[in-house]
């Protein structure tokens, strides 16, 4: 760090030297290189202004000796020229660049989830006891027919399915887990998931940086994706998965494509998005063959051609558009259209763009869902709502809205001992999970987090149960887009009326 | 709710299907729907049900289908009460009667204004009653016996069936004031505010006979009682008495919009009709199958069935998703060639089920079948989700409309003698 800079250290690295062991566990611990070894006292010395408070030290300190502090700097109070602001201007008139962040949208925004409530059964109708009583959660995502046709059997009397259906994924959970490539995350993360997506009868997604050869074992619960960039994209790979995504775009970072540093391309990394080690992978802001939907009909065809017809879903960034976007999408042939809301994360971002562009998932959901119904298109494809989905309840919220399913990408990071430091753009992460750094990587035990993130989603998935029962209904998708089970407290009756739902009271 | 205007009744209605549709008529229809009078929320509540068919097409007394409701009085609280009765118009079977219901004689002028634009009206009359003590504020009750003619069908691009079912989305949605409170071939609803045996007595349909009859009577937990709001709820030859709540309503609803039905009279056994009739009616479907996608059996279940079986219970589940009908429900349908009782899939509200010879009876109580069927051959309770059908054979109802012609006549001179009385 340069003498010169303004830039006062954002936390404070606390250390009770009656409890320090002085074993220099935190030194070896921290990726970010914070502490230093004073050889004499033999103790550890913080560097305040390296620290992302990311606790792999606290969590790992054996005599308990370390806190995280903010650095509590008074500034002259003024509502319009935050700290924040001050900072940041110090830091890009010292460098001249973009500021980059990881995570998703930290602003403060209107919380919408915050702002629903559920409903539940008293007297008139029963709850039910999920202990007690079968609570359904199948979901199939894919593109359905408009009725069901049979005949009679030939054989014997009954009768027999004549419909034929497109080709479905079969969730056991209405929880899936959204892109996240391996570049960006450690293989270990992608492992990790691909066993848990396996166990929990769900799906993981490649996120745009190929298929390492370790996970072909769990191809049936892989979504592939192919991106702008078209990192690790051969036939093979298509046909790998169980379905493939066409990435148009990313709720943290709308309109614009990914830059994973040459660092951070080893040669794991490198053969598996087929590009040279050690060079920038930069995907472009388009796909540099779709300028316009017919391009993307075009594509999803040619992908459904290539793959036997497997489903194929479109992830867009929820944008003003989103439900006009959504539609052209629907009617170009995407089985699944995968919204992915302004908090959604990343591994790396332009500030300006994470923090404030986009809308939120609840308003893009809500009028997806409106719009295709209106152009009775609902049942051509899949809504997968992601991108902001911290817990339970906002699935069961999304759901209600009208989504079919949801995907969770910092949820299940977090299951892996992500602390949401928003440094994934770093490569530092200690937590072995947004980094290539072997020594960092080997932190995270695949079968330890599979068995984290399948704790997770078994758990959501009970609490989920729980919504099912108070609600009175037995199967999921007596909830989807049952927005009659949802009222909102707080909201503006424009907002109200965007969503599809009363105001509580009504 | 999306805004209703006069621009609304345009866009909507008969011309909502088609973009060759009918030109609606231009004046008098208000902006407020005239059936929502009871609430803007939906209407919570327990019920009583009863439902008679007998297979050979023998015609019975709607005294049969009163006394069973009358000894299920306290499955009611006197706020809404009714039935439907099927092979009730044996001398007009091919016409479809519309059953009225009106606030004032300004909502009849419309409705009237409508029906004479957009259908043939070969009969129209007072609907007979006789006053009995609790039922007051009684509406309008007007019955008219219409014919499509057929350069609308051609001009509108519309089957008959659907013609009518946009009739009766208008003037329901429409038209201040107005209600249809059936709108069949050979049947009628007849219902109202009151426990259903006064019901019964102020329609007079001991002086019907019919093949099938159901009966209701309601127990609503938050209305100050609206005439149309009693069950049955019905859609051409569709009707439904029904006793629960559909917890499910919501996406219920939304799912119907999708194929044009307006789903606002805020009750959600308007939403089982309507499933059935787009189940059976427009996608063909037996109704036996349609059975097993609005109480579906259990995935743990399916998953064990033969393959074919799995294949065609998977599917119903992933297409019809929307329309299962979760929460506590026992429903009897009215059909024109029979009758279906149907439990939910866990059977949270009663149904018991009884046959006689070729009378198939049920009810939500075995003591109301026994009322009118002391010793039936066999009873049961029928198990969640499995549906218990009755079938009038064709031949066995073109009989009984036969032998009915002939003193057709006669019954509607007295009809008519006895109605001018309350008109």
């Amino acid at each position: 760090m340069a003498l010169t800079t303004f830039i006062p250290s954002e936390f404070r690295v606390v250390i009770d030297k009656d409890a320090c062991l002085q074993c220099g566990r935190c030194v070896r611990q921290c990726g970010w290189n914070v502490y230093g070894w004073d050889e004499d006292e033999r103790r550890p010395v913080p560097d305040h202004s390296k620290c992302s408070a990311c606790h792999r030290c606290v969590t790992y300190c054996p005599g308990g000796a370390i806190s995280i502090k903010k650095n509590e700097l008074a500034f002259k109070q003024s509502d319009s020229m935050s700290p924040d602001l001050i900072k940041a201007i110090w830091k890009q008139a010292e460098t001249g660049g973009v500021q980059l962040t990881g995570m998703g949208n930290d602003k403060p925004y209107l919380r919408i989830f915050d702002h629903l409530l559920l409903d539940a059964c008293q007297v008139t109708n029963p709850s039910i006891d999920p202990l007690r009583e079968p609570m359904e959660m199948r979901t199939f995502l894919g593109r359905k027919p408009d009725l069901v046709e049979v005949a009679a059997d030939s054989e014997g009397g009954g009768l027999r399915l004549v419909t034929e259906l497109d080709r479905q994924l079969q969730l056991e959970t209405p929880i899936m887990f959204g892109g996240m490539s391996y570049g960006s995350v450690s293989l270990n993360v992608h492992r990790s998931i691909a066993m848990a997506a396996e166990e929990l009868g769900t799906f993981m997604n490649t996120g745009e940086g190929g298929l390492h050869a370790d996970l072909e074992p769990y191809q049936d619960h892989i979504i592939v994706q192919c991106a702008s960039g078209r990192f690790g994209v051969d036939s093979s790979y298509l046909q790998a998965g169980a379905a493939v995504e066409i990435k148009i775009g990313q709720g943290a970072k709308p309109g614009i494509g990914g830059h994973l540093p040459g660092e951070k391309i080893d040669y794991e990394v490198s053969v598996t998005r087929m590009i040279p080690q050690g060079t920038d992978a930069l995907s472009p802001a388009p796909h540099h063959d779709i300028y316009s939907i017919e391009d993307l009909r075009q594509l999803i065809y040619a992908l459904k051609e290539a793959t036997g017809y497997k489903p194929i879903s479109v992830k867009i960034a929820c944008v003003h558009n989103v439900a006009a976007i959504a539609s052209g999408v629907v009617r170009a042939g995407a089985d699944i259209i995968y919204l992915d809301g302004f908090r959604g994360g990343t591994g790396a971002s332009p500030t300006i763009i994470r923090d404030h562009v986009g809308i939120p998932l609840e308003i893009a959901v809500a009028t997806v869902d409106q719009r295709l119904r209106d152009e009775a298109i609902r049942n051509r494809a899949s809504i997968v709502a992601a991108g902001g989905i911290r817990s339970s309840a906002d699935v069961a919220k999304a759901i209600a809205l009208g989504a079919d399913a949801c995907a969770i990408g910092t949820a299940a990071l977090v299951a892996l001992g992500c602390h949401v430091c928003q440094k994934c753009h770093t490569g530092s992460c200690s937590w072995g999970i947004c980094t290539q750094r072997p020594e960092l990587t080997r932190r995270l035990d695949p079968e330890w987090g599979a068995s984290q993130v399948v704790n997770l989603v078994n758990a959501w998935t009970h609490e989920l149960a729980e919504v099912l029962g108070a609600l009175g209904v037995n199967a999921i998708e007596s909830l989807r887009g049952s927005r009659e089970r949802l009222r909102g407290l707080g909201l503006d009756k424009m907002t109200l009326d965007i969503l599809g739902i009363k105001p509580a009271g009504l | 709710m999306r805004p209703r205007d006069s621009h609304d009744f345009r866009a909507g209605g008969l011309r909502s299907a088609s973009p060759a549709a009918v030109p609606a008529p231009g004046r008098h229809f208000a902006t407020r729907p005239g059936y929502r009078e009871e609430s803007e929320q939906r209407i919570l509540g327990g019920c009583g049900l009863m439902g008679v068919c007998d297979q050979s097409g023998g015609r019975m007394s709607g005294e049969l289908a009163l006394r069973s409701m009358a000894s299920m009085h306290d499955r009611g609280n006197g706020l809404g009460g009714g039935f439907a009765g099927y092979g009730i118009y044996p001398e007009l079977p091919q016409l479809f009667c519309f059953h009225l219901l009106y606030n004032d004689d300004a909502a009849k002028e419309d409705t009237e204004f409508y029906l004479k634009k957009h259908f043939r009206v070969v009969m129209d009359e007072p609907i007979p009653t006789k006053p009995i003590r609790g039922i007051e504020n009684e509406p309008i009750l007007w019955r008219y016996f219409l014919d499509i003619a057929e350069d609308r069908l051609q001009e509108t691009q519309l089957s008959a069936e659907d013609y009518v079912v946009h009739a009766v989305m208008d003037i329901n949605t429409y038209v201040d004031g107005a209600f249809v409170a059936s709108s069949g071939k050979n049947m009628g609803a007849f219902k109202g505010v009151g426990f259903p045996e006064e019901i019964g007595e102020f329609y007079r349909i001991d002086e019907y006979r019919g093949w099938t009859w159901t009966g209701h009577g309601r127990f609503p937990t938050n209305t100050p009682g609206w005439w149309g709001g009693a069950h049955p709820f019905t859609l051409l030859d569709y009707s439904i008495v029904h006793n629960g709540e559909i917890s499910s309503y919501g996406i219920n609803e939304r799912y119907l919009e999708m194929f044009g039905y307006k789903c606002s009279l805020q009750t959600d056994t308007e939403v089982v009709t309507y499933l059935f009739d787009l189940m059976l009616r427009r996608h063909g479907l037996p109704v036996e199958i349609a059975c097993k996608a609005l109480a579906s059996p259990f995935w743990k279940d399916i998953d064990l069935m033969p393959e074919e079986q799995r294949k065609l219970l998977t599917a119903l589940r992933m297409i019809y998703g929307s329309a299962l009908l979760n929460g506590p429900f026992a429903v009897v349908l009215g059909m024109s060639d029979g009758m279906v009782a149907l439990n939910d899939r866990i059977k949270l509200r009663p149904l018991v089920a009884a046959r006689d010879g070729n009378i198939v009876y049920v009810a939500s109580e075995e003591s109301a079948i026994r009322e009118i069927c002391p010793h039936p051959e066999e009873s049961w309770m029928p198990p969640a989700g499995e549906p218990v059908v009755a079938r009038v054979s064709e031949k066995g109802r073109q009989k009984a409309i036969r032998q009915a012609g002939q003193s057709a006549g006669q019954r509607r001179a007295a009809r008519q003698a006895a109605a001018s009385g309350v008109a």
